[in-house]
């Protein structure tokens, strides 16, 4: 199969992942438009016999990056990534849920380690690999984005911060 | 005594990554301690409920407009394809009525010019679908690229910088020309389309001619021979208009006035 094939059967991964990151259907889609358009036009630096996926969620990565960076509106104080988009509001179908509204309340870097241990089921190599951070950086937000999403859950504030457990 | 047990262990336990062994002794040691076990059991219970959440995307119809984003570089292949049979045709009767006409090298500047326009449609309709060889250097070694075809062309060339329209290196190939060899550049832009410029040195003229432009099958060329030195500006993905635009600023670099 070619890399083109591969390429389209990844894409409703890339959706679903995106789905996550973004919030909204709309913003989600563009995010997966612009990732599938930079990596066709990249393609001649994809290492053939290397894990095209985790290739594709770098490109995709960088995008968001990009596009948020793009987006920005200037908050010296806050050193998490802005929301690309607001939240649709509630009732446009099965996915508006509590889970997810609070998965987008999660800082940017925290939710993207977050989405792809758990929706792609990345191993924390793959994930370091994807995002370009050392595999100690994806433990502690994996640690954080999880302390965090449980106290929302369960409407606590989170714990103060990561510790080592004896 | 094992290794203690830290959080990154707790994380892999709650994602079911932990061997054997290792997964044994973090449950030995959640046993012991109920909080941490509770909170790893709610993370686990987590990671459930936001595969769950987020399932459905995958069986939803894959829009239109991204499988066009994934099939537009395809669509191109095939029309470059197209064109480069055209203008296989059309070389091939021009080479013939050369051989019959001229001996090479007698061409007056302009009929050679046209010429050279040809042949420049050619390669970019060669090789501007490659995607994975595109290039023999890529634009990473971009002074070892211009030093080397400068050296085989026997003159100091210059890989024009086109970010100012849009276009970047993506690096360039030696091809073989009329009488000697050719360097060929190809640059892109941020959505693919590619645009390559065309070098030969063995114009063998004293003159220069203006800014022309030819249209080879579906490739767009804009060409000009500048003393000894002849250049071409081709695509087939972008308009003429747009293709003019950075074939002028190719121009400006190249001939600064």
């Amino acid at each position: 199969m070619n890399e083109s094939q591969r390429l389209v059967e990844l894409i409703p991964r890339l959706r679903r992942y995106a789905r996550a990151l973004v919030g909204d259907r709309a913003t989600a889609d563009d995010l997966v438009q612009d990732t599938l358009e930079r990596a066709w036009a990249k393609l001649h630096l994809y290492r053939r016999g290397t894990d095209l996926r985790a290739w594709l969620f770098t490109v995709m990565h960088n995008v968001h990056v990009n596009r948020v960076r793009a987006a920005r509106i200037t908050d010296p104080l806050e050193d998490e990534m802005p929301e690309l988009a607001q939240r649709a509001p509630q009732g446009d179908g099965l996915l508006v849920r509590d889970l997810d509204r609070a998965i987008t309340r999660l800082p940017a870097e925290q939710r993207a380690v977050l989405l792809l241990v758990t929706l792609e089921e990345m191993s924390y190599e793959q994930v370091a690999g994807a995002l370009g951070i050392p595999i100690g950086t994806v433990m502690s937000r994996l640690s954080r984005a999880r302390d965090k999403l449980r106290a929302m859950m369960l409407g606590q504030p989170a714990a103060a911060k990561l510790k080592l457990v004896k | 005594m094992s290794e203690p047990i830290t959080e990154a262990d707790l994380q892999a336990y709650a994602d079911g990554v932990l061997p054997a062994e290792r997964r044994a002794a973090v449950a030995e040691w959640l046993a012991a301690h109920p909080e941490d076990a509770e909170r790893i059991e709610a993370y686990r219970h987590l990671a459930q409920e936001l595969r769950g959440t987020y399932q459905g995307v995958l069986d939803e119809p894959v829009p239109d407009r991204l499988m066009r984003s994934v099939g537009a570089a395809r669509a191109r292949r095939a029309a470059v394809m197209a064109a480069w049979i055209a203008i296989g045709v059309a070389l091939g009767a021009l080479a013939g009525w050369q051989l019959h006409e001229l001996r090479p090298g007698a061409l007056p500047a302009a009929e050679s010019a046209a010429a050279m326009a040809h042949r420049a449609a050619v390669a970019h309709a060669t090789y501007s679908p490659e995607v994975r060889h595109p290039v023999e250097v890529g634009a990473d070694q971009e002074a070892h690229l211009v030093t080397w075809l400068s050296k085989r062309l026997g003159t100091q060339l210059r890989a024009p910088k086109l970010e100012a329209v849009g276009y970047t290196l993506v690096g360039g190939r030696l091809l073989p020309g009329e009488h000697g060899p050719v360097a060929h550049f190809m640059y892109q832009c941020n959505r693919g389309t590619r645009v390559t410029l065309y070098v030969r040195s063995d114009m063998g003229s004293n003159r220069s001619t203006a800014f022309r432009y030819s249209r080879e099958g579906a490739v767009d060329v804009y060409y000009w021979v500048d003393s000894k030195l002849g250049y071409a500006v081709s695509s087939g993905d972008i308009s003429k208009e747009l293709l003019l635009t950075v074939a002028n600023a190719a121009y400006q670099q190249l001939n600064p006035p």
